[in-house]
C-alpha cells in the first residue's frame, strides 16, 4: 500500500512538473505583446523596453520560467500585469465559487443519476429505463450554453424563481441567497454529468446483475433492495469513477463557460479575463493552479478505486 | 421473521410433521428462447426425506441445475414458464410469493453453487457474507452474527477463522472460497441443501475434502442435500439415492448401491463406463458416450436417448417410456423399454462396485 | 477426470446470452437510417450552400429587422435584415469543418500512436502514454482558449488547436480498444507465420477497432462541435459577421424574449445535429458490440 501511495506520488511530481513547463511556454511561445495591453498600442518603444525589462520579460525564456517556478514553489504566483492584484489572492478569492459550483453539481449529479440508474437497471428495456435512456440521449447532445439560456429565459425572466446573469452574492455575505444563485449554474452543469453517471451505471449494474453472486444474495433471502444498494452498486460504480476521473477537466471546463456567461466572479471568470488582457503571469499561475488541482482530484479518485474494488491495490 | 427458533448451537432437529421433507410433482420448467420452447425439464417427480442425500446426474443439458434452481424457485422469470408441484414443508414453492420465498431462502432452503471464484461479491469482505442471512433470517445482532461466522468457519475447517472473517474473497484460494460457500449455505441450518457441482472446478485433491465437509455437517445438522454432478464418481459413494437425468426427464432414479448393482438404464451403464475409476488398472479404457446430449428445443421422438442407444428398437424410436418400477424393487424406478438384463445374478459382472 | 463435458447446462435464461446475439448481424433499424439522413442532408447543405441560390448571409436589410418566420425568409431574420435560414447553413460550416477536421487529425495522430503502443507495448507505450496522461491532466479548454486568444480566431487554427487538443483522448480510446485484442490468438498467430507489424496494424487489430474508432469518432464529433459553441460564447470563435451556430446563439441571446427565433432555429440545428450524431454513434457501437466504458 505504501509502495503503491508512493509510486503515484513520484508519478504526481513528474506530471506536475511537466505541465507548468506546458503552462509558461505554452503562453510565451505564441504571439501577444503584454506592452500593448498595458501602455496602449501607442506608447513609444523605448517605454515599452523599460516595461519589460521591468516585469522580466527581457530576460531568456528559461530564466524566466526558472524565476517563476521558483517563485511559486515558495507560494508567490506573482502579481498581475494588469491590476497590479496578486494572483494568489485572485485564485483565493475566486477557487472557492467553482469549489462550491462543481460539488453542488456533482452532488446533484449523483442524487439524480444513482437512483435512476437502479431503477432503470432492475427492469432493463421497461418503461422506465427505455424513457430515461431516451431522456438523456437527448440530454447529452443539449450544449450548456444552449442551457443556460433557455433556463435562465425560464426561471429568471419569466418564472423569477432563480436571479439572472451578474446577481451573484459571496457566501460570507449571504449564504442563502448565494446557494439561490448558484442552483441555476449548477443545474446546467449537472446535466451533462447525470446523463454520464446514469449510462455508464446503468451499464454496469445490468452487467453485475448478471453475476453469480447475485444468485447467491438473492439465495440467502436477501431483499432486491438491499442486494442492488449492497451486493450490485459498489462493484458497478468502476467505470463511473473512471469516468468521473477522465471528465474532471471537461466539469471544469464547463464550469469556467457558465461562470463566464452568468458572471459569476469564479476562476473561470477570472481566466477569461485574465487572457484577453494578455496577462501572462495570471494566465500561466491560473492555468497551473488547475492542473494541479485536476491532477489532485484525479490522485484521490485512483485512491478512490483501491477503496471500492480490494482487488486493485494488490496489484 | 418467523425462523427465529434456531438461535441455539445445538441444531435442532425438526422433525414435527413426518414425511418427506421435498415432494416434487410432474416438474415440468420451460423457457422461451428465440429458437423456441426449451424444455428443461419435463415432467419430475421424486420426494425427498428428511436427513436424505439425492444424488442429480446426468450430462450437460440434462436438465439438472435447472431442477435444482427450480426447486429453489429462483429461476429469473424472464421467458419462464412452469407447472407441476413442489411442496416444501408442506409449502408450494411455484405458487409462493417472493416475500415467502425469501423467508425460506437461506433459512430453510439454501445453495451451494458451482463456481466460488464467482459466487462471493469480490468487494464484500467474508465475514459480511456469512452474517447477512444470519442477521436477516435469525435476527441476531452484530456481535452475535460475528462469532457465529468464526465459528461456522472453523467447522468447515477454515484455519485462523478470525483474520478470515476480514478479508476479501481474493485473498482465499478456490477450494477455502468453496468452504467459506459452505459456511453460507449453512449459516441458519437450513433444512434442504442443494449442492450444484460444488466441486466442479474445483482441484482433484481439494474434491474429496469439500465434499466431506458437506457430509459431515449435514449429519451433525440432520439436513437433506441434493448433490447435483455430472460425475458419477462424485456421488456415487456420498449419497443414498440416486436420480439419472436426460433430456430433462428423470431416465432411472434408485438407491445408491442398488443402482449400481443392478442399473436398468443403457444411459446409466454408458454413464458408469464414461466415469474413471481409482479401483480400475490404469490403462482400462474409458468410453466416451456417442453422440451428443439432445437438444432441449427439439427432443427427438420416443426415449430422447434412443438415437444414441445401442439397445434401441423401434418402439423406442417412438414412443417415451414412463418411468415405473422394477419389478423386484418398488424403490427403483428406470423409463425404458429395452432394460439391461438387471437379474440379480447377472449384476456382479458391472463394473461400479466401489458404492458398496 | 471425466470426458463429459464439465460446463454447466447452458440454459439461455441462465447464461443471459441468446443465440442471435452471437450472430453480428447488421440490424439498426429505421432510427438510425433516418438520423444518417438528417446528417447526410446537413453536411451536404453545408458544403454546396454557395450552389443553393440562399441569400447572402451577410447581406443586412433594414427593411425588415427582427422578422419572424415568412415564407421569403423561413426562419426569419435578425436584428441586422440578415435571412437566419441562410446563416444557419453557412453557420453550419464553420461547426461541421471544426467537428469533423479536428476529430480528424485527432484520429490520425492519436488513432495511429495509440494501435502502435498498444501493438509495441514496451518503451513506446509507456512514453506515449504517459505523455497522454500529463496533456489530459493539462485543463483542454484553459489551453484552447490560452492558443485562440493569442494565435487567432481563423477556422483553421481553431480546428488545429483544437484536433491537437483531442489526441491524448483519441489516443487512450484506441489504445484500450487495440489491447484488449493485441493479445488474442489470431495476432499471435499472425506474427508466428511471419507478418509484418504494419500487415498485422492494418489487417488484423485495425478492422477489430474500427467500430470502437467510428462509434468514437461521432461522440467526439458532437463534443468538438459543442467546444467550438462555447468558444464562440467566450468571443474566441471565428469573428462576426462570420455565422456560426454557436456565435448565431450567444450574439442574439439577448434579444431572445423580442426575438426567439433568433436563438432557436440555430439552437435546434445544432441540437438535432448533436442528438444524430451521439444517436448513429451509440447504436454503432451496440450493433457493432463496443463496451460503453471504453469511450
Amino acid at each position: 500500500m505504501t509502495r503503491f501511495v508512493l509510486r503515484r506520488l513520484i508519478a504526481l511530481i513528474a506530471i506536475l512538473f511537466c505541465i507548468s513547463v506546458g503552462a509558461f511556454f505554452l503562453i510565451h511561445l505564441l504571439p501577444g505583446d503584454p506592452t500593448v495591453t498595458i501602455l496602449g498600442p501607442n506608447d513609444t518603444p523605448e517605454n515599452r523596453n523599460a516595461l519589460l525589462k521591468e516585469l522580466g520579460l527581457n530576460l531568456p525564456l528559461w530564466q524566466q520560467y526558472l524565476t517563476w517556478i521558483w517563485n511559486v514553489l515558495q507560494g508567490n504566483l506573482g502579481q498581475s500585469f494588469i491590476t497590479h492584484q496578486s494572483v494568489s489572492k485572485i485564485i483565493s478569492s475566486a477557487f472557492p465559487i467553482d469549489l462550491e459550483l462543481i460539488i453542488l453539481s456533482q452532488i446533484m449529479a449523483l442524487g439524480f443519476s444513482i437512483p435512476l440508474a437502479i431503477a432503470s437497471a432492475r427492469r432493463p428495456n421497461g418503461l422506465l429505463d427505455r424513457a430515461s435512456t431516451t431522456t438523456s440521449f437527448g440530454m447529452l447532445a443539449i450544449p450548456p450554453f444552449i442551457l443556460i439560456v433557455v433556463l435562465v429565459l425560464l426561471f429568471s425572466i419569466h418564472l423569477h424563481i432563480f436571479p439572472g446573469p451578474g446577481s451573484y452574492v459571496p457566501f460570507q455575505q449571504d449564504p442563502i441567497s448565494n446557494l439561490h444563485t448558484m442552483i441555476l449554474p449548477a443545474i446546467v452543469l449537472m446535466v451533462g454529468s447525470t446523463t454520464i453517471y446514469f449510462r455508464l451505471l446503468r451499464a454496469d449494474l445490468i452487467a453485475t446483475l448478471q453475476q453469480d453472486f447475485i444468485t447467491v444474495a438473492r439465495s440467502k433471502g436477501l431483499s432486491d433492495r438491499y442486494i442492488m444498494w449492497r451486493h450490485a452498486l459498489r462493484p458497478s460504480s468502476l467505470s463511473l469513477l473512471a469516468s468521473a476521473g477522465l471528465n474532471i477537466s471537461g466539469l471544469v471546463a464547463g464550469a469556467f463557460v457558465v461562470e463566464y456567461l452568468l458572471a459569476i466572479p469564479g476562476l473561470g471568470f477570472e481566466l477569461v479575463n485574465s487572457i484577453q488582457q494578455v496577462d501572462y503571469l495570471s494566465v500561466q499561475s491560473i492555468t497551473l493552479f488547475v492542473a494541479v488541482v485536476i491532477v489532485l482530484i484525479n490522485f484521490i479518485i485512483d485512491f478512490l478505486f483501491t477503496v471500492v474494488d480490494p482487488r486493485i491495490a494488490r496489484e | 421473521m418467523t425462523m427465529a427458533s434456531e438461535r441455539s448451537e445445538n441444531f435442532p432437529i425438526h422433525d414435527e410433521n413426518p414425511g418427506p421433507l421435498l415432494k416434487v410433482r410432474d416438474l415440468r420448467t420451460t423457457f422461451t428462447t428465440p429458437r423456441g420452447k426449451l424444455n428443461a425439464v419435463d415432467g419430475v417427480s421424486f420426494d425427498l426425506a428428511r436427513g436424505e442425500t439425492l444424488g442429480i446426474v446426468g450430462e450437460s443439458g440434462s436438465g439438472k441445475t435447472v431442477l435444482s434452481r427450480s426447486i429453489m424457485s429462483l429461476l429469473p422469470r424472464s421467458g419462464l414458464e412452469q407447472s407441476g408441484s413442489i411442496e416444501f414443508e408442506g409449502i408450494e414453492m411455484l405458487s409462493a410469493t417472493p416475500d415467502v420465498l425469501r423467508t425460506l431462502w437461506g433459512a430453510k432452503i439454501s445453495m451451494v453453487f458451482q463456481d466460488p471464484m464467482t459466487s462471493l461479491n469480490p468487494v464484500v469482505r467474508i465475514g459480511r457474507q456469512i452474517t447477512e442471512s444470519l442477521r436477516l433470517h435469525t435476527g441476531m445482532d452484530k456481535t452475535e452474527a460475528n462469532a457465529m461466522a468464526v465459528s461456522l468457519l472453523t467447522q468447515v475447517g477454515i484455519p485462523s477463522p478470525e483474520q478470515r472473517v476480514r478479508n476479501y474473497p481474493h485473498q482465499l484460494s478456490g477450494g477455502m472460497r468453496q468452504r467459506v460457500m459452505i459456511a453460507i449455505a449453512l449459516a441458519c441450518s437450513p433444512r434442504l441443501v442443494l449442492a450444484d457441482e460444488p466441486t466442479t472446478s474445483l482441484d482433484v485433491t481439494v474434491q474429496a475434502q469439500i465434499l466431506d465437509v458437506l457430509a459431515k455437517l449435514q449429519e451433525e445438522r440432520h439436513m437433506s442435500v441434493i448433490l447435483v454432478s455430472h460425475d458419477l464418481g462424485v456421488v456415487a459413494t456420498r449419497t443414498d439415492r440416486i436420480a439419472v437425468m436426460y433430456g430433462g426427464r428423470i431416465v432411472e432414479i434408485a438407491p445408491t448401491d442398488r443402482l449400481f448393482r443392478a442399473m436398468a438404464m443403457p444411459y446409466t451403464k454408458a454413464l458408469v463406463a464414461s466415469t474413471p475409476r481409482l479401483s480400475q488398472p490404469s490403462h482400462v479404457r474409458l468410453t466416451a458416450i456417442e453422440g451428443r446430449p439432445p437438444d432441449l428445443v427439439h427432443l427427438p421422438k420416443g426415449c430422447a436417448f434412443s438415437p444414441r442407444c445401442s439397445y434401441a428398437t423401434d418402439k423406442c424410436h417412438s414412443e417415451v417410456p414412463p418411468l415405473t418400477a422394477s419389478r423386484d424393487n418398488a424403490s427403483h424406478l428406470f423409463a425404458c423399454w429395452n432394460p439391461l438384463p438387471s437379474t440379480p445374478v447377472a449384476i456382479t459382472t458391472t463394473p461400479g462396485s466401489s458404492a458398496s | 477426470m471425466s470426458n463429459i463435458p464439465t460446463a454447466a447446462d447452458s440454459i439461455p435464461a441462465l447464461t443471459g446470452s441468446s443465440d442471435i446475439a452471437k450472430k453480428k448481424r447488421f440490424d439498426v433499424g429505421l432510427v438510425f437510417w433516418i438520423f444518417t439522413l438528417w446528417i447526410a442532408i446537413t453536411v451536404l447543405a453545408a458544403i454546396f450552400a454557395s450552389l443553393l441560390g440562399l441569400q447572402d448571409p451577410n447581406q443586412g436589410n433594414y427593411d425588415i429587422l427582427n422578422q419572424g418566420p415568412t415564407t421569403a425568409h423561413w426562419f426569419g431574420t435578425d436584428d441586422l435584415g440578415r435571412d437566419i435560414f441562410s446563416r444557419v447553413i453557412y453557420g453550419a460550416r464553420v461547426s461541421l469543418t471544426v467537428g469533423f477536421g479536428a476529430l480528424t487529425i485527432g484520429m490520425i495522430i492519436g488513432g495511429t500512436l495509440g494501435m502502435i503502443a498498444a501493438y509495441r507495448r514496451g518503451p513506446v507505450d509507456i512514453i506515449v502514454s504517459s505523455a497522454s496522461y500529463v496533456m489530459l491532466a493539462f485543463p483542454a479548454l484553459v489551453a484552447v482558449i490560452a492558443i485562440v486568444a493569442f494565435w487567432g480566431h481563423e477556422i483553421w487554427k481553431i480546428t488545429i488547436i483544437i484536433g491537437v487538443a483531442s489526441i491524448p483522448l483519441v489516443f487512450r480510446v484506441v489504445r484500450a480498444a487495440t489491447l484488449s485484442y493485441a493479445t488474442r490468438d489470431f495476432v499471435t498467430a499472425a506474427k508466428s507465420q511471419g507478418a509484418t507489424d504494419w500487415r498485422i496494424i492494418t489487417k488484423e487489430l485495425f478492422p477489430n477497432v474500427l467500430p470502437a474508432i467510428i462509434s468514437f469518432y461521432l461522440i467526439g464529433v458532437a463534443s468538438v462541435i459543442i467546444l467550438e459553441g462555447a468558444l464562440a460564447f467566450l468571443g474566441l470563435s471565428v469573428q462576426p459577421p462570420t455565422a456560426s451556430w454557436g456565435n448565431m446563439i450567444s450574439e442574439s441571446r439577448t434579444y431572445l424574449s423580442q426575438n426567439p427565433w433568433l436563438v432557436l432555429f440555430p439552437s435546434l440545428a445544432m441540437v438535432f445535429f448533436l442528438v444524430a450524431l451521439n444517436l448513429i454513434g451509440d447504436i454503432l457501437r451496440s450493433t457493432l458490440d463496443v463496451q460503453e466504458s471504453q469511450l
